[in-house]
């Protein structure tokens, strides 16, 4: 059985292809294809996981080496998958949100021409995934990763016919590459430290290595995550990413590609074993996101940037934990997989509302939508609960366990992401208020719906994950299956028992709820976005300055320095070249008067030139 | 013996004047001809001077050389006549600028 863990791949790899190159008659049904790829691979994953829940702890991890990709001198790299406890989760939240997100999309897309590329574009990218999650190799790993960002680029760009969004797909892309740098840098060092890329190869031998070794390849690794995940200072094309179709949204920028930065760093705990100051740093990164992005979320009044905000801030969380060391990975993979369903709900939620809001995303122009839309609103509520933490569901237990992590390792690091849970709870009733309460401020054509059945039923499934997410956890399930991955876990004791870290957490939620609803909630929300507010409202709403921060300290001395390398390459090497051509070219017309074409001319050079030759025939002789 | 050297030098100066200063292709080839000629005769000589048949050997040579390079001259000289009616070495200069 576990032979054929490759067709997870190759349901979806295989559909896109198909989709890709068949014609237009497949416009028809192209999503189906699409969607029962996804469905296949979903349910062969279930098979395979269903397979590891039946072998012992230590016999879980199964390596399939599938052919020698390629092999030079030293340097050899296996085709190979691996399907263990962290992996077999990835493949069944991806699988599964993915095929949620197909149907979804089949409403969605509805009245798009070019939904079979859609639906192509969306196999590609669950292919690329299944591929980044599954690799035994670094170089496997970084195939699909790249693959995950060309599905992300072309997903992003999908309405290509607006500016905005090509520019935006534009910038996910280049912005990722700084963190693919970090990568193929961490893939050269791992070569040259150790001789090989296979990830159990290079966890096993980098505690052995320098200190110095680990922590290089640590941030290295760290600085790619960064770029995949959206972690500051490479968070900034995520906002803008969400000028892709909102399925898009919920797929990539929420549930599953921005996790594969966190799925990175806990797949090299044995590197970040090794070296205290890359956790360090990747706590650091991790907790500043968190913060940046909940600020952000605070500010916005565009319904998919908001949420694009707390999904920064979430992976926040996960980073933080995964930053923690043996006890935070599994909490991370928790967070990770309970935000996967409640953030999809929501972002489906939200793209539910925008299509019966004729695309508007403005969350001015919302309100009272809870009457309109009545199962978009339950299904968009329960997700809402889900994240801010609301005991009993998903969210609460997941982060609770980060949070309580966080305080056991430092804490100020604790309290940061106490503040952050407070600020999400905040946003997140902003959002809801906003949205579904309050009164219409619908703009005059407008006429909401309820989204038909095909958007509305992924809603319901994800909406009950989202609840039922936080049952991974009950007898510490999930701790014990990721143990022969990550490692065995440490308890720390607290001071005070979990349960008061629960009831302080419920109560800085409840506080930021609280906020929440008396500012958005109970009092009339203004038509338009105030123009008169703090400086601190101004910098959420512009990203924190993300962009001018780049733009002043990347963008324009890098166009500087190729500006001067422009002047100095036309100026200095092109006139080095053309003169030398062109004082060539002065001789030669200067030479070319002495062929006359008369014969006498060439027989007096004859003559001239054997009388010379003789004459130092003679002076050598004499 | 330096009659003979000195009749080749004269020899050989006429016809490298020759070559150089007249018009008239026959007159060219000619004076080809009157060089090759002198420098036989300058072999001849030596060869008698010293005493071997090295320098006659040579002059064969030179007789042979010159009686095919008279049949391929002549050849292009009556066809250049029979192109352009003339047979004026300074009117085939195409190859100028």
């Amino acid at each position: 059985m576990f032979d054929y863990v490759w067709l997870l791949v190759a349901f979806p790899a295989a559909g896109a292809a198909l989709l890709l190159t068949w014609g237009k008659e497949s416009d028809r049904f192209g999503h189906l294809i699409a969607t029962v790829a996804s469905a296949l691979s979903f349910v062969w994953g279930l098979v395979l996981f269903i397979g590891l829940l039946g072998r012992d702890g230590d016999d879980r991890s199964i390596t399939d080496s599938l052919f020698t990709w390629f092999s030079s001198g030293a340097f050899h790299v296996e085709m190979s998958l691996v399907f263990d406890p962290l992996s077999a989760l990835f493949v069944l939240l991806i699988t599964g949100v993915g095929t949620l997100i197909h149907v979804y999309s089949i409403g969605y897309m509805e009245h798009d021409e070019r939904r079979r590329r859609f639906f192509a574009f969306l196999n590609l990218f669950i292919a690329a995934m299944l591929t980044l999650v599954l690799a035994g190799d670094y170089l496997v790993l970084f195939l699909g990763w790249e693959g995950v960002g060309l599905a992300s680029y072309l997903l992003i760009g999908f309405w290509q016919h607006k500016p905005s969004a090509a520019a935006a797909a534009k910038k996910a892309f280049v912005v990722n590459r700084v963190g693919d740098l970090g990568m193929a840098l961490a893939l050269m060092l791992m070569f040259a430290q150790f001789g090989t890329t296979s990830i159990q190869l290079v966890n096993d031998s980098v505690g052995s290595a320098s200190a110095g070794v680990a922590t290089a390849l640590g941030l290295l690794l760290l600085l790619g995550a960064c770029g995949k995940s959206a972690q500051v200072p490479l968070q900034s094309w995520l906002l803008d990413a969400m000028e892709g179709p909102t399925p898009v949204s919920a797929l990539i920028h929420a549930a599953t590609m921005v996790t594969a930065g966190v799925y990175l760093v806990v797949r090299s705990s044995g590197v970040y074993d090794a070296s205290e100051v890359a956790r360090t740093a990747v706590v650091v990164v991790g907790l500043v996101t968190l913060l940046v992005g909940a600020y952000i979320g605070c500010a916005k009044d565009d319904i998919k940037k908001a949420l694009a905000g707390s999904t920064m801030s979430q992976i926040g969380y996960m980073m933080l934990a995964a930053g923690l060391g043996p006890y935070g990975y599994a909490f991370a993979i928790f967070h990770l997989i309970t935000h996967g369903f409640f953030k999809a709900n929501m972002f489906l939620g939200a793209g539910s509302v925008m299509h019966g809001m004729n695309d508007d995303v403005d969350m001015r122009h919302y309100g009272a939508l809870r009457k309109a839309m009545p199962v978009t609103f339950a299904t968009f509520g329960l997700g809402y609960l889900a994240i801010i933490g609301f005991p009993g569901f998903s969210g609460f237990f997941s982060k609770d366990k980060i949070i309580e992590a966080a305080l056991g390792e430092n804490l100020w690091v604790g309290l940061a992401a106490l503040l952050g849970a407070g600020v999400t709870a905040f946003y997140m009733t902003r959002l809801m208020a906003m949205t579904f309460f309050g009164e219409k401020r619908w703009r005059d054509e407008v006429h909401p719906h309820e989204s038909p059945r095909v958007m509305t039923i992924p809603l319901i499934v994800l909406a009950a994950a989202s609840v039922l997410g936080g049952l991974l956890l009950l007898g510490d399930w999930i701790t014990d299956w990721l143990e022969p991955v990550v490692g065995h876990t440490e308890h720390h004791e607290l001071a005070v028992p979990p349960i008061v870290i629960s009831l302080i957490v419920t109560a800085v939620v409840a506080v930021g709820v609280a906020v929440g609803w008396f500012t958005y909630g109970a009092r009339a929300v203004d038509d338009t976005a105030p123009t008169k507010v703090s400086p601190f409202t101004r910098a959420g709403r512009a990203d924190l300055y993300g962009d001018a921060i780049n733009d002043v300290v990347v963008v324009r001395p890098t166009m500087a320095l190729a500006r001067g390398l422009e002047w100095f390459d036309r100026r200095g090497l092109d006139a080095f070249a053309v003169g030398v051509g062109s004082r060539l070219g002065e001789l030669a017309q200067g030479l070319r008067r002495s062929q006359t074409g008369y014969v006498r001319t060439y027989a007096l050079g004859i003559f001239i030139g054997a009388l010379v030759l003789t004459l130092a025939l003679m002076a050598v002789t004499f | 013996m330096n009659e003979y050297l000195a009749l080749s030098m004269i020899l050989f100066t006429i016809g490298a004047v020759g070559v150089l200063v007249r018009r008239n292709a026959i007159i060219v080839f000619m004076c080809v001809e009157l060089m090759l000629n002198a420098t036989n005769l300058a072999l001849v000589s030596f060869s008698r001077q010293h005493g071997n048949l090295d320098g006659q050997l040579a002059a064969f040579f030179v007789m042979v050389v010159a009686a095919a390079e008279v049949v391929v001259g002549l050849a292009i000289i009556v066809s250049i006549h029979r192109a352009r009616r003339s047979v004026s070495v300074d009117d085939a200069h195409l190859l100028n600028l």
